[in-house]
């Protein structure tokens, strides 16, 4: 009977859950009640208050222990004669191989981050195990069927990467919100409180190209007994008044904007502001995160805007106890979205600055929603979105390819369908991921260094973890941590070179060949040679193109449904295939929807990769959260461009 | 919304879903109360989804003892017997759904939902019915429909890999948002027994033919006097028999209510598909928000799925005059 063909399926399977978070909680619970028994789990994440709300596995009591293991738990809790193996690891660890992969009858995704779906999707091409990957944004969500010789693989298309902003817009003319964000977070607060000798765009101006506001002295230097306020008293004058007036001087930058104001804190705080402090006690010392400079000075509401002045006090008050309460992490802080103190200080400079450009002001909620990249997410989607990788997952395990779809679950019926299925896509074939076509690499070889092209191209836009380059045969670089110490060094010689002047010189014409060993991935680069890029468009220097084959359609209808109109969700055409019943109704039709993919559930690993430069930083600003489906008279085959 | 504010546990642990429907909508969340009456898959599945949202209380019947049949698609309860000491679905789940959210209040009621005064209806907002009768669920829902403030009513079923929602808002009121602004928008609901009244032959045309499947069978189980879910495959004589009568009444082709898809359902009984309760059990916990929230457009009146096809599909099943 076919029931126990599938019981028996079921029971015989091994499968190897990726993430433990919002999705993860909701799959481990379905695999186990629909009679999975061996389950392997992996997530490097720890669990946070903010989970609790969906991850229903999770408790208060367990706050800061690994998700993967109070998972299994939980779950053995209700049903205790299954196996349930937990990894509280990054699953691009090197102990994650093909080898390991090899084990599973199938993958299934429950991540939270480009990078980690990319890494996955190879292992899993490499070593022929079938993914179902999966992702949820609010209402939204998708799950798709990946199987190698059958269906496209997760890179087939194109990723919506994140937006970035030209240097000068973020430190010299912003006009939106986002962008004080940006700043304040990415530049300010990471001058201030992070590593000294991180580069720093500060005080970059661009436009007339003399960059000669960098000051000679100095003001973020802190005298070695400045009090406190006095040295925040200095800080904002400095960065809120002064920088204002300098830009201003800059007469061509203003021609066709909006003037912005300079605000020096005498003119905004007549009176002595410390009367308005004084409340330390109020704070519980005993964790960094908690300690809030908003509630010493009567605010409690998150969600409230504050005024210029009361955004200046929060400024000077959360400056002062970083430097009075938290002196031991001033150098080395990066922005955390958890951490209280520092999501205060970044809503009020962001806040300020908002003012002097005359760019509305936000409330500390949806400062820290942009400044996080915080992704919303509820329970009921990932409840259905696990509920549809299960069902999924379980013709796999039946061989049931035919009958794979990959589903999408709206938030507005599309011809009455809250959850759409589409057939898979077949596999791209200019994909440098699961075929082996070559990419062209247009760079200035005389200008850009191997580093230039290792950080930018192989590991941002390749996504490789640890590298392995060849020109011809010589090899040229070698990533990893198990090399000797010397090969380390006679590597890190080349770094520094432009591409030209390599002992195996790299130049138009040069054929690169680049390997990650781990995701057993190798293609072959095309190199041509070219002297200029435009800043805006290509701030990296260099372009990289050859598999981008699926265009982009972005068209986002806002339906208000969010209380931050701040969400990013990049919009991606997708292909409605026939279906066989109501073909008439379905074909004919080409459906766009927001491609949920990258942004989903519990983003704090996201968070790690996101202390950037503000070319590299996500845009949160443009986009509104909703799906849009719109139709086109188009042919209802899936387009594949070569 | 006017009223308190939140506090900063509620803004801390709800913060991810305030991102989704905002201050207001949590606010009202945190005071309604739900009432779930019948314990299986689908109704843990959602009664988890809604304790999550943070309503503000949270009823639970079900007087039934553990069973296996009670316990399958169920994750509330352990699998351990030496635990149950004669406690009844209700009080063993209830005491589960506590443990997921501090902040709302679960508690159970004992008996039986049909028999209960308007008093205790009158106290919800919100009212949840499975694994009862046709019959029953008429019963309730007219209740519901007397009342002089609106109690949402929701039906919702299981079958095999094939699951029902119906939807009763009664007269509905909402902000609908759209690229224009917002426009205010009234959906007005039959009752259960007034849209399963309405003539086959009346239908749009491409009703889904879980619609007519899941009244053939119902109807079955209704006039036999079964228990829902109490079916096998020696039933299919007389439910396509009773297929025939139906559809030569109503004049509906037999072809819209296919025999494999009736024996799939008389096969699996009442064996539930674990997957198909998660995404009805999330489905619904949707619903139930937007309702409460005032925010999204509902879904008007029936929906359904079919792990078969994987099709989630929204059918109005109403008079164009209710």
């Amino acid at each position: 009977m076919a029931t126990d063909m599938k019981a028996e399926a079921i029971k015989r399977a091994k499968v190897l859950m990726v993430g433990a978070g919002g999705i993860g909680c909701e799959l481990l619970k379905t695999l186990a009640l629909s009679g999975f028994q061996d389950i392997h789990i992996i997530d490097m994440d720890t669990i946070e208050v903010s989970n609790l709300n969906r991850q229903f596995l999770f408790r208060q009591s367990h706050v800061g222990q690994s998700k993967a293991k109070v998972a299994r738990d939980a779950v053995l809790r209700f049903m205790p004669q299954i196996n349930i193996t937990p990894y509280h690891a990054n699953v691009k660890d090197p102990d994650f191989n093909v080898d390991f992969f090899k084990q599973f009858n199938v993958v299934l995704n429950g991540l939270d981050n480009l990078d980690a779906r990319r890494h996955v999707n190879r292992l899993c091409l490499a070593a022929e195990v079938p993914l179902v990957e999966s992702g949820t944004t609010g209402f939204l969500g998708q799950v798709t069927v990946h199987i190698k010789g059958r269906t496209e693989c997760y890179e087939c298309q194109t990723k919506p990467t994140p937006k970035t902003y030209p240097v000068c817009t973020i430190t010299s003319t912003p006009s939106k919100f986002v962008h004080c964000v940006v700043w304040a977070k990415d530049l300010l607060f990471a001058k201030l409180f992070g590593d000294k000798n991180q580069e720093n765009d500060l005080f970059v101006r661009t436009g007339d190209g003399s960059d000669s506001a960098k000051p000679t002295d100095d003001p973020f230097t802190r005298g070695l007994d400045e009090d406190p306020e006095q040295y925040g008293r200095k800080i904002y004058d400095n960065v809120f008044g002064h920088n204002i007036e300098v830009a201003l001087a800059n007469e061509e930058t203003w021609k066709n904007r909006r003037r912005p104001i300079p605000i020096f804190l005498r003119d905004v705080l007549q009176d002595k502001l410390t009367q308005q402090n004084g409340n330390f006690e109020k704070n519980c010392l005993n964790d960094d995160f908690s300690l809030t400079a908003m509630s010493s000075l009567g605010l409690a509401n998150p969600q409230e805007v504050w005024t210029l002045a009361e955004n200046s006090r929060v400024f000077l008050e959360a400056l002062k106890l970083f430097f009075e309460k938290r002196e031991k992490d001033i150098g080395n802080l990066t922005f955390d979205k958890d951490d209280q103190l520092a999501v205060e200080f970044v809503t009020a400079a962001a806040n300020i600055r908002a003012s002097s450009f005359g760019i509305p002001l936000h409330s500390l909620f949806d400062a820290k929603g942009i400044a996080g990249n915080i992704v919303h997410a509820v329970a009921t989607t990932n409840a259905i979105i696990a509920g549809l990788i299960v069902i999924e997952a379980i013709k796999v395990l039946q061989d049931n390819f035919q009958n794979c779809r990959m589903t999408y679950c709206l938030e507005h019926p599309s011809r009455k369908m809250l959850l759409m299925p589409v057939e898979p896509f077949e596999a791209n074939k200019s994909c440098y991921v699961c075929s082996e076509t070559p990419l062209l690499l247009e760079v200035n070889t005389r200008t850009s260094t191997l580093w230039d092209f290792i950080d930018k191209i192989v590991k941002n836009k390749l996504g490789m973890s640890f590298p392995l380059i060849m020109q011809g045969t010589t090899l040229i670089f070698e990533g990893g941590d198990d090399l000797e110490e010397d090969v380390a060094a006679n590597y890190a010689l080349n770094l520094d070179k432009v591409l030209a002047e390599l002992p195996a010189p790299v130049t138009s014409g040069t054929i690169l060949t680049v390997e990650d060993l781990q995701q057993e991935l190798s293609c072959h680069i095309n190199v041509k040679h070219r002297e200029e890029f435009d800043e805006e468009k290509e701030p990296e220097g260099m372009v990289l193109s050859g598999w981008t084959a699926t265009e982009k359609v972005t068209e986002v209808v806002s339906n208000g449904q969010s209380t931050s109109g701040t969400i990013p969700v990049a919009a991606e055409a997708i292909n409605v295939s026939k279906e066989v019943d109501q073909a008439a109704e379905m074909s004919g039709t080409k459906r766009k929807l927001s491609e949920i993919s990258k942004r989903t559930d519990n983003l704090e690993a996201l968070d790690a990769n996101n202390s950037i430069n503000p070319q590299e930083v996500e845009d949160n600003d443009d986009d509104d959260d909703m799906v849009m489906l719109d139709h086109i008279p188009e042919s209802n085959k899936k387009k594949r461009l070569h | 919304m006017d009223g308190e504010e939140l506090t900063a546990q509620q803004t801390a642990l709800y913060d991810r879903q305030i991102r989704v429907w905002g201050v207001d909508a949590q606010k009202r969340l945190s005071k309604a109360h739900i009432l779930v009456s019948g314990l299986n898959g689908i109704s843990v599945e959602f009664c988890k989804n809604i304790v999550l949202a943070g309503v503000g209380s949270l009823t639970v019947m079900d007087d039934r003892l553990v069973t296996d049949d009670a316990l399958q698609a169920n994750f509330l309860i352990p699998r351990d017997d030496s635990l149950y000491g004669g406690r009844s679905l209700s009080e063993l789940c209830c005491e589960s759904l506590r443990d997921f959210n501090p902040m709302v209040r679960v508690s159970t009621e004992k008996g039986d939902l049909a028999q209960c005064g308007i008093e205790f209806i009158d106290k919800f907002d919100v009212i949840v019915v499975t694994c009862c009768s046709l019959k029953t669920k008429i019963v309730i829902n007219e209740k519901c429909r007397k009342r002089t403030k609106r109690i949402a009513f929701y039906a919702i079923e299981c079958r095999d890999s094939c699951g029902e929602i119906f939807v009763d808002l009664q007269n509905y009121t909402y902000a609908q948002k759209d690229s224009d602004g917002t426009a205010e928008c009234h959906l007005s609901y039959p009752s259960f027994q007034e849209a399963i009244s309405i003539p086959w032959q009346n239908l749009p045309r491409k009703v889904s033919k879980l619609y007519f499947a899941f009244r053939v069978i119902e109807k079955f189980e209704f006039s036999e006097g079964r228990i829902p879910g109490q079916l096998s495959s020696s039933d299919l004589p007389s439910i396509l028999q009773l297929r025939k009568e139906l559809c030569d009444a109503q004049s509906l082709n037999e072809s819209h209510i296919p025999e494999e898809l009736l024996e799939r359902i008389l096969v699996a009984g009442s064996k539930l598909y674990p997957p198909v309760c998660a995404i009805l059990g999330g489905i619904l916990g949707q619903e139930v928000i937007k309702a409460i929230s005032g925010k999204g457009d509902p879904l008007k009146n029936f929906f359904y799925f079919d792990a078969a096809d994987g099709k989630g599909v929204i059918e109005d099943i109403s008079n164009p005059s209710t």
